[in-house]
């Protein structure tokens, strides 16, 4: 059975870290999947218009493969590039659940993710994703500076 | 060009008394234009039944929800549990996260239905109907939760679904795809009279009303000045909503609307709980009030005409618009919206309008003869301290509480009456796309007919128009209703279907 790592991108250049740090544990591992996941942020219990509930179906599926598109896909196919076992996932959710969620339904012995690039008020009151995952989180977590 | 739009300003400022003249004669002259072809119409609606007080739509309504509460096995209580599990997410699928959430229609249609109806409309039962039409308005809120369910569910059940992924729902939609599939006739040209219907009643009681009563409320605090001016900012804020698609307008009252109802609750729970020695007296006369209506004109049936017309105002069960609104969510379930739905009209009337009545009853505004112990009487209304009525009756009672309430009161009206506004818009122009199908030029006239009705809902004492955009709503009901007879066994076939699965397990809860 191989491992797999969980990497959690944020589309910004902290999630690459997170990526490279992944890759050389991939490596010393041996045999080990990569599966690079990102969360697109959404609450079901925020307020919305008529119109926004109308066209909200369409919405998802086009932020689904914009995130696929633009973010996930270059990462995995640069992963599959260098020889490593790599897969992408794309969810709607809160950041710090979902990684943890998949880790678990997919049996991952860590997650890697970047120091969060979050800032301001939000943050300092109710922690970074980041933060939230390292103390909620059922698996290991490393957390790349 | 600076100079020329200065000395164009100067001008217009000039001539505004002058404008406000005509504009005058031109309402009066809309007012009569109007009020002689619509009247019939206004007439028929609101007559009441023959040498009795009570209008027939009235009863329409409540022997509607009575009849739907019955043959649905009193699924406002049964199903009540099982709907905030539904609105918590508790059945939701993880995979279709980023989809329309239970929790998102229902309060997207809340913020459609709770305004107004529940700050102004139950002041006005309250003085009319004594604080007994409370009873009569919880009653009737307790039943419409059946009609909210039957209509939901179909307007899931039968929505349009496009290639591109947006979908198009109401009553309009079940009217011609149910009644086909049942094979009863008429249903397309039911479909067409409750989409002409609907327009009319987005433009007057969704949109004129609205304005008019924000006008009246800004007016109120700012001095006297001419509703023209309300009315283009308003038109202009609509305008950059549903025209421009400026959303972030819209993500802003969408968000503050529900924190002010919270407050408007929060505020009378503490007022309640700072009178608490009152509660039991102030429920002693909604039941007394109730049954003997403690003096108010008409005595009991007095109380019990305004309870239902105000809770059949305020929580639009069984008038169809909440059909457009809850149709947006993808279920495959299309009971769970419906069950979604029924707390409606629980929150709107039994909650809001109930706090609103107990605080109008414990400040004592109403004024009581010692001697009977009867409220004493101003024509046909219950004599208040300081006279005053509707929103203003509603503002002084909760300023018996918390002095600097009035003000907050005034920010929500004027929110509520936009957030109503948007929502209407939206029922309206579903209901215009029916009719002349979709596309961005229909769309688009449909929007801008519908800015100019907001200048002219502000700028005017409409009376007869109002009265109109009132009797369309209600028109509304009628045609929904009857689709509604016609299509309930496809609603209880759906429900036992739901409820068996539900009950042998097969319908699973998601671990979150």
């Amino acid at each position: 059975m191989s491992a797999k790592i969980v990497i959690g991108l944020d589309g910004s250049g902290s999630g690459e870290r997170a990526v490279a740090y992944a890759k050389k544990q991939a490596k010393q591992i041996g045999k080990c999947e990569l599966i690079a996941v990102y969360v697109i942020e959404w609450s079901p219990y925020s307020f919305q218009t008529p119109e926004e509930n109308e066209e909200r179906h369409k919405r998802r599926e086009e932020e689904i493969s914009a995130a696929t598109s633009r973010i996930v896909a270059p990462v995995v196919d640069a992963l599959k590039k260098d020889g490593f076992s790599a897969r992408g996932i794309v969810k709607h959710g809160h950041v710090a659940d979902l990684l943890n969620a998949v880790a678990v339904d997919e049996g991952a012995d860590q997650i890697v993710v970047a120091r969060s690039s979050e800032g301001g008020f939000a943050s300092r009151v109710f922690g970074t994703s980041t933060a939230n995952l390292v103390m909620t989180a059922s698996v290991p977590v490393t957390v790349v500076g | 060009m600076k100079k020329l739009t200065l000395t164009a300003l100067a001008i217009g400022a000039g001539s505004t008394s002058a404008l406000a003249q005509e504009a005058r004669t031109i309402d009066q002259a809309v007012n009569e234009t109007f009020a002689t072809i619509t009247g019939p119409f206004v007439n028929f609606i609101f007559s009441p039944f023959p040498g009795t007080s009570f209008p027939w739509i009235v009863m329409w309504l409540v022997v509607a929800a009575s009849l739907f509460t019955v043959y649905f096995g009193f699924i406002q209580v049964r199903g009540i549990r099982h709907s905030i599990q539904l609105v918590k997410g508790d059945y939701s699928d993880p995979n279709d996260a980023g989809e329309v959430s239970h929790f998102q229609a229902l309060t997207t249609a809340l913020s459609g239905t709770v305004g107004l109806g529940n700050i102004a409309g139950v002041a006005v039962a309250v003085s009319i109907g004594g604080p007994g039409a409370t009873f009569w308005m919880i009653l009737a809120g307790l039943l419409g939760m059946a009609s909210k369910f039957t209509e939901c569910t179909l307007g899931v059940k039968y929505r349009n679904e496009y290639a591109d992924g947006t979908v198009s729902g109401g009553p309009m939609y079940y009217m011609s795809k149910g009644f086909a599939e049942r094979g009863v006739p008429g249903g397309k040209i039911l479909a067409v009279v409750f989409a002409i219907f609907c327009i009319l009643g987005a433009l007057g009681g969704g949109n004129m009303f609205q304005a008019n009563q924000a006008h009246a409320q800004i007016s109120g605090i700012l001095g006297d000045f001419p509703g023209w001016i309300t009315g283009i900012v308003f038109a202009l804020v609509v305008f950059a909503v549903i025209v421009g698609g400026i959303k972030s307008i819209a993500n802003v009252t969408e968000k503050v609307v529900p924190f002010m109802g919270l407050l408007y609750v929060g505020t009378a729970l503490i007022i309640l709980l700072l009178n608490f020695d009152k509660i039991g007296w102030a429920f002693g006369q909604i039941f007394d009030g109730a049954f003997t209506g403690l003096g108010v004109a008409g005595g009991f049936v007095g109380a019990l005409i305004q309870g239902f017309k105000r809770a059949a105002f305020s929580n639009e069960a069984g008038v169809g618009s909440a059909a457009i609104a809850h149709s947006a969510v993808r279920t495959k379930e299309p009971i769970t919206e419906g069950l979604v739905s029924l707390l409606e009209p629980f929150i709107d009337t039994v909650v809001i309008c109930t706090m609103t009545a107990l605080v109008i009853t414990i400040s004592g505004l109403l004024i009581i003869d010692p001697a009977t112990g009867n409220f004493v009487l101003d024509g046909n209304s219950i004599k208040t301290v300081g006279d005053v009525s509707g929103v203003s009756l509603t503002s002084a009672a909760f300023a018996t509480g918390f002095s600097w309430f009035p003000y907050v009161l005034a920010v929500a009206v004027v929110l509520f009456a936009f957030s109503t506004m948007i929502s209407w818009s939206y029922y309206g122009l579903k209901a215009w796309t029916y009719l002349f199908g979709e596309g961005k030029t229909t769309e688009l006239v449909f929007k801008v007919i519908f800015c100019i009705f907001v200048v002219i809902g502000a700028s005017a004492s409409l009376g007869p128009v109002i009265d109109f955009s009132d009797a369309a709503i209600f028109a509304m009901a009628v045609v929904n209703i009857t689709a509604l007879y016609v299509l309930m066994p496809i609603v209880k076939k759906e429900m036992k279907s739901y409820m068996s699965r539900l009950k042998s397990g097969e319908i699973k809860r998601f671990k979150h």
